[in-house]
């Protein structure tokens, strides 16, 4: 069964169509990347499955629970939608972490105040918090940053700031880990180290979309490319077979333009 | 005589001293109050609204549909009150109620006029920090928000964990500005007969025909600023830490 159904997304700002019909599906310990020029709806649909923007219509669905049906208010009660936020996982162009904590307290925050809802939470107090830092030093060290746990973000180059932004998504362990152009802010030198973790957790099996620029990247790593132009998807394929024989004639164009550059 | 002016004027800078601390203590969370009022976003005649009746008023007339009755009204009482001077406000609250009613309610409080001086400028002071708190929380980036959504955090502890700590680093510097005009602000308070320091400092050339005290009374005001301008810069100090 897939982890991930996309059915039929629309999404309009005002009058601009921005998602038009979009469906797609993954299966668990799969690499999507999702390509295309600025404006054509990718960082849309990311934010779409984090519940960061209601789509008008279609549903999401997760390991074949609906999560969102545009048709069906009694799935979009905000209390619920926090619950099923934690199916995906966020990592955002602009990093976002909370500048007035730590590396480690960023990536420890989320599920410090979640834990606060568990049953066990008043006798297991210390245990639990205990269990939550140990999990969130051990990912910091995956992410070659157990020397930086208690620097601030702006002690932190750009690179290592996203690499603390990716061991905070995973901290509560997604089903899917959605990535929205990871490396975009970042300079050409750092870009590296972070798509370096990307592979590694690619490599591992880890769940995730990826909407980036980096087309060599994206060929490489991913299982699946979806090529994305004004709101709709033109080419979706194996990774290599889109990126070096693309079929559709505005594919074409687009990655002729990215060889160019 | 030296003496006896400065123990005159202490007493006056007592009950300035009183103004300003109950003054901050309700003005400071008035203000995020009115800030959250102006900020609402509620609409009732919103179309998708869950309300159906209100919803087709809004479907028929778009531009109610886009009201915001809360952040409407807050918005006119701030302008009422940042565009009328404190004096007349504090005129307004002391001596309104006496002429509506048989006698004065306020006199009905042991200290009547401090009272209702405390309450004209709580109002007063909370609709300017109302101002200073929306910038300081709209200045907050929304990627803050939005990371502390994604982490299935719920609106307050976003707003607790993530968004006050930043508010507060960024209002520090207006809000000195604002907690230093007040203090100059209470010599207002002798429009209702409250002797602060300027009154205070002034009696003498009525009662000993000396002036030299109402000059005298800047270096209290010197003093009191001072030592909150150390405060300001301490707390800066301390939030500095992040960026």
């Amino acid at each position: 069964m897939a982890i991930l159904e996309v059915q039929n997304i629309e999404k309009h700002f005002g009058a601009t169509k921005v998602l038009k019909d979009i469906s797609f599906s993954m299966e668990q310990g799969q690499a999507i990347a999702i390509i295309g020029s600025s404006g054509s709806g990718k960082t849309t649909l990311l934010r779409c499955l984090n519940f960061l923007e209601t789509p008008d219509r279609g549903r999401i669905a997760v390991n074949g629970d609906v999560l969102f049906d545009a048709a069906d208010p009694a799935t979009q009660r905000e209390n619920e939608i926090r619950k099923k936020r934690l199916h995906f996982g966020m990592v955002f162009q602009s990093f976002n972490l909370f500048p007035q904590y730590t590396a480690l307290e960023n990536v420890t925050l989320a599920g410090r105040l979640l834990a606060q809802e568990r049953p066990d939470f008043k006798s297991r107090k210390k245990e639990i918090f205990a269990e939550i830092e140990d999990h969130g030093r051990e990912l910091l060290a995956r992410m070659g940053l157990a020397d930086r746990q208690g620097h601030y973000p702006h002690q932190l180059s750009g690179g290592q700031q996203q690499r603390v932004a990716i061991a905070r998504a995973l901290a509560l362990k997604p089903d899917i880990l959605c990535f929205d152009e990871p490396t975009s802010a970042l300079d050409p030198e750092l870009t590296g180290e972070v798509l370096k973790v990307i592979r590694s957790l690619a490599e591992e099996k880890t769940t995730m979309i990826i909407v980036t620029h980096e087309m060599a990247f994206a060929r490489d790593v991913a299982d699946q490319v979806i090529f994305m132009d004004k709101g709709v998807i033109v080419e979706q394929g194996q990774a290599k077979q889109v990126i070096e024989h693309p079929q559709q004639e505005r594919t074409k164009q687009f990655l002729f333009q990215y060889s160019e550059g | 005589m030296f003496w006896t002016v400065t123990r005159t004027i202490l007493e006056g800078c007592g009950q300035a001293g009183k103004l300003f601390f109950f003054t901050l203590l309700f003005a400071l969370p008035l203000g995020l109050v009115i800030a959250f009022g102006s900020m609402s976003k509620w609409r009732p005649f919103r179309v998708t609204g869950r309300f159906q009746p209100l919803c087709r008023l809004g479907t028929r007339f778009p531009k109610l549909a886009a009201w915001r009755p809360v952040s409407m009204l807050t918005d006119v009482f701030v302008w009422i009150i940042r565009g009328t001077p404190l004096m007349l406000q504090l005129i307004i609250i002391f001596y309104t109620p006496g002429k509506l009613l048989p006698q004065n309610p306020w006199n009905n409080f042991s200290d009547g006029r401090m009272f209702a001086c405390i309450v004209a400028f709580v109002i007063n002071y909370a609709c300017y920090f109302s101002v200073i708190y929306r910038g300081g929380i709209e200045g907050v980036p929304a990627g803050q928000r939005e990371a502390g959504e994604v982490l299935g955090m719920t609106r307050s502890q976003i707003f607790f964990k993530v968004t006050l700590l930043q508010m507060v680093k960024r209002v520090v510097p207006p809000m000195s500005n604002e907690i230093i005009t007040l203090v100059k602000d209470t010599s207002l308070a002798r429009i209702i007969a409250i002797t602060e320091i300027i009154k205070a400092g002034e009696s003498f050339s009525k009662s000993a025909g000396i002036v030299w005290p109402l000059y005298y009374t800047a270096v209290f005001y010197l003093a009191f600023v001072g030592v909150l301008t150390i405060l300001f810069r301490y707390i800066e100090r301390r939030l500095s830490y992040f960026k």
